[in-house]
C-alpha cells in the first residue's frame, strides 16, 4: 500500500463547553474513499472541517502526503490549495456565473492565466454535464445543478484529496442520483475522498471504507460490508436501525 | 408560446378575470377621487386662507425667482461640488474604516482602536457642530498659510461626519454575508483579503447599497450647512437676495435646486430596493 494522503491523528475539537470531536485517527490512502457515517453532530462535518483548517483543531495533528498541516507555522492557505471542499449548502458565489465559480480558484488561488483557467473550467463543467449552463447565476439552476458547480469548483484546483460534506442532504430526492453519479465519476478517476454521508447504499457502493461516528468518535472502521452489514457495536446497530426504520436504507 | 395560452379558458376563468378587472377599475377610481379630495381640500384650504396673497407675494413671486435664480444657482454649483467631492471621499473613507473595523489582525489593533473611536465620535457630533469646529478651528492651529479655503474645510467636516455613519452601512454589508461564503472562499483556496475583496465586499455592497445612497441623500442636503463658516452656496445666495428685497422666494428657489438632486437619487434608491426578493 502507497503510503496515505491524509493521516489524522488524535484530533480533538471542542466548541466551549461543548466536546466535538474525542479523539480522531483515521487514515486515508492514494484513491481511496473513506465513508463518515453517524447521527447529526456526531462530528462528520467538524471533522471534515479541520481537515480543511477551516476549524482549528485543539489537540492531535493532521498530515497530508506525509507532512504535518495542523502546525502554526504551516500556511492555511497553501494547504487548502492543496485540498477541495464541497459543502452541504453549496456555498457557490451567488454574484458571479457558475463558469466563474468553478474558475476562481485557479484563477486566483493558482495563478492560472484567465485563458487556461476557463478551457478547464469549461471542460470540467461539461464533465459533470453542466454544459450550456456556464453563464447562468447559481440562482438560475437547480439544487442538484448547484452542487454540481460546487464539485467542479472543488476539483479544479487539483486537489490531492476532496472533501465531501453531505453534498446530498440539502438536495430534493429526485435530485440526489445526479450528484452522486457526479462522486462515482471522481472515484472512478482515483481521487482521494472523505465523505460525511446519510445515503448508506452509497456509502456502500463507492466506500473503501466505512467509519462509523459516535459522540466525537471513531467507533468502527472497516470495508461497508462489514460496518454495515455487520455492525460489532451496539451503537452502530442502534443508528443503523433508526435509518431502516426511516427507510433510509 | 406560454402554456396558458394554449389552453382555452373556461367560463369560470372568464369570470374570474372579469371580477379582478371589476376590483382593479373600482380601485383605481378610489384612488382618483381620495387624491381629488385630499389635493384639493389642502389647495383650496391653501388658496383661501386669508394670508395667501402675501405669501404667494413673498415666498412665490415669479419676478423675485427670475431674479435671482442666476445667483442662487451659481452658489448651487457650490454644493454640488462639495457633495460630489465629498461623496467620493467618504465612499473611499467609510470602506477602509469598516474593513478596519471587521478585520481580525492583532497587527492592526491600534486602527481598530481608532477607527471605532473615530466612528463613534464623528456620528456622535452634530454635523453643524462639526462644519463649526473644522471651520473654525484648523485655521486657528495655523498649520497652512494662508488658512485653506472655508468651503474645503466644510467639506472635510463633512466628510468627517458621513464616514462614521456610511463605514457603519458598509459594516452591516459585510457581516450581512452568509459566513459558508467566506468558507467557500478560503476552500478553494483564497487568501482572507481575496476572500473579502472578490466573494465578501461584491456581495455585501450590493446589498448595501440603497441605505448608502440614501444617506448621500442627506449629504446632499446638508451641504448647505458649509454656508456658516462663509461660502456662498446656495442656501446662502439665497439669504442674502432675500436680506436685501425682503422677499422669500429666492429660498424656495434653493429649495427646488435641492430637491432637484435628491429626488432623481430617491427615485434610484427605491428602484434598487425592489429588485431583489422584497416584500410588494
Amino acid at each position: 500500500m502507497s503510503a496515505p494522503v491524509l493521516e489524522v491523528k488524535g484530533v480533538t475539537k471542542a466548541f466551549g463547553e461543548r466536546q466535538v470531536l474525542r479523539g480522531i485517527d483515521l487514515t486515508v490512502g492514494e484513491h481511496e474513499a473513506v465513508a463518515l457515517i453517524g447521527a447529526s453532530g456526531s462530528g462528520k462535518s467538524t471533522l471534515l472541517r479541520c481537515i480543511d483548517l477551516l476549524e482549528e483543531i485543539d489537540d492531535g495533528d493532521v498530515f497530508l502526503d506525509g507532512e504535518v498541516i495542523t502546525d502554526p507555522a504551516v500556511s492555511p492557505v497553501a494547504v487548502r490549495r492543496r485540498l477541495g471542499f464541497v459543502f452541504q449548502a453549496y456555498n457557490l458565489f451567488p454574484h458571479m456565473t457558475a463558469l466563474q465559480n468553478v474558475m476562481i480558484g485557479e484563477r486566483h488561488a493558482h495563478g492560472a492565466r484567465k485563458a487556461e483557467a476557463e478551457e478547464r473550467g469549461r471542460a470540467l463543467m461539461a464533465r459533470f454535464g453542466l454544459a450550456g449552463r456556464e453563464d447562468d447565476r447559481p440562482d438560475n439552476l437547480s439544487g442538484g445543478q448547484q452542487q454540481r458547480v460546487a464539485i467542479a469548483r472543488a476539483f479544479a484546483g487539483k486537489p490531492r484529496a476532496l472533501l465531501l460534506d453531505e453534498v446530498t442532504s440539502a438536495l430534493d430526492p429526485e435530485l440526489v442520483g445526479e450528484v452522486l453519479a457526479a462522486v462515482r465519476d471522481l472515484k472512478q478517476a482515483g481521487m482521494t475522498m472523505v465523505i460525511a454521508t446519510h445515503e448508506m447504499s452509497f456509502a456502500r457502493e463507492v466506500a473503501d471504507q466505512v467509519a462509523f461516528l459516535h459522540a466525537g468518535r471513531i467507533l468502527e472502521l472497516g470495508p461497508p460490508e462489514r460496518v454495515l452489514e455487520h455492525p460489532e457495536r451496539e451503537e452502530t446497530r442502534r443508528f443503523l436501525g433508526r435509518l431502516l426504520a426511516a427507510g433510509r436504507i | 408560446m406560454t402554456e396558458a395560452a394554449t389552453i382555452p379558458a373556461s367560463e369560470r376563468r372568464l369570470e374570474r378575470e372579469a371580477a379582478k378587472r371589476r376590483r382593479s377599475r373600482r380601485g383605481a377610481a378610489i384612488a382618483a377621487l381620495s387624491s381629488v379630495l385630499v389635493i384639493g381640500g389642502l389647495a383650496v384650504l391653501v388658496l383661501t386662507s386669508n394670508g395667501w396673497p402675501e405669501v404667494r407675494e413673498t415666498f412665490f413671486s415669479w419676478t423675485e425667482f427670475k431674479n435671482a435664480f442666476g445667483e442662487v444657482l451659481s452658489g448651487f454649483w457650490l454644493d454640488v461640488k462639495v457633495f460630489m467631492g465629498v461623496e467620493v471621499a467618504v465612499l473611499v473613507i467609510a470602506l477602509a474604516l469598516a474593513l478596519i473595523r471587521v478585520s481580525r489582525s492583532s497587527g492592526l489593533f491600534p486602527l481598530r482602536l481608532l477607527s471605532t473611536v473615530f466612528v463613534d465620535v464623528s456620528r456622535g457630533i452634530p454635523t453643524v457642530l462639526m462644519v463649526y469646529l473644522i471651520g473654525f478651528g484648523v485655521p486657528a492651529l495655523q498649520i497652512v498659510k494662508p488658512a485653506p479655503d472655508p468651503a474645503i474645510l466644510g467639506a472635510i467636516a463633512l466628510t468627517i461626519s458621513y464616514s462614521g455613519y456610511v463605514s457603519e452601512v458598509y459594516r452591516a454589508g459585510i457581516r450581512s454575508v452568509h459566513r459558508g461564503q467566506h468558507d467557500a472562499a478560503l476552500a478553494v483556496g483564497l487568501t482572507h483579503s481575496q476572500a473579502m475583496r472578490l466573494v465578501i465586499l461584491p456581495q455585501g455592497i450590493r446589498r448595501v447599497a440603497p441605505p448608502l445612497l440614501n444617506d448621500f441623500i442627506s449629504l446632499q442636503k446638508d451641504a448647505a450647512l458649509i454656508s456658516i463658516i462663509g461660502p456662498v452656496e446656495a442656501f446662502r445666495a439665497a439669504q442674502i437676495i432675500q436680506g436685501e428685497n425682503f422677499n422669500f422666494t429666492p429660498l424656495v428657489a434653493a429649495a427646488l435646486l435641492y430637491l432637484a438632486v435628491t429626488v432623481p437619487l430617491a427615485r434610484v434608491v427605491d428602484r434598487m430596493g425592489g429588485t431583489e426578493g422584497a416584500v410588494r
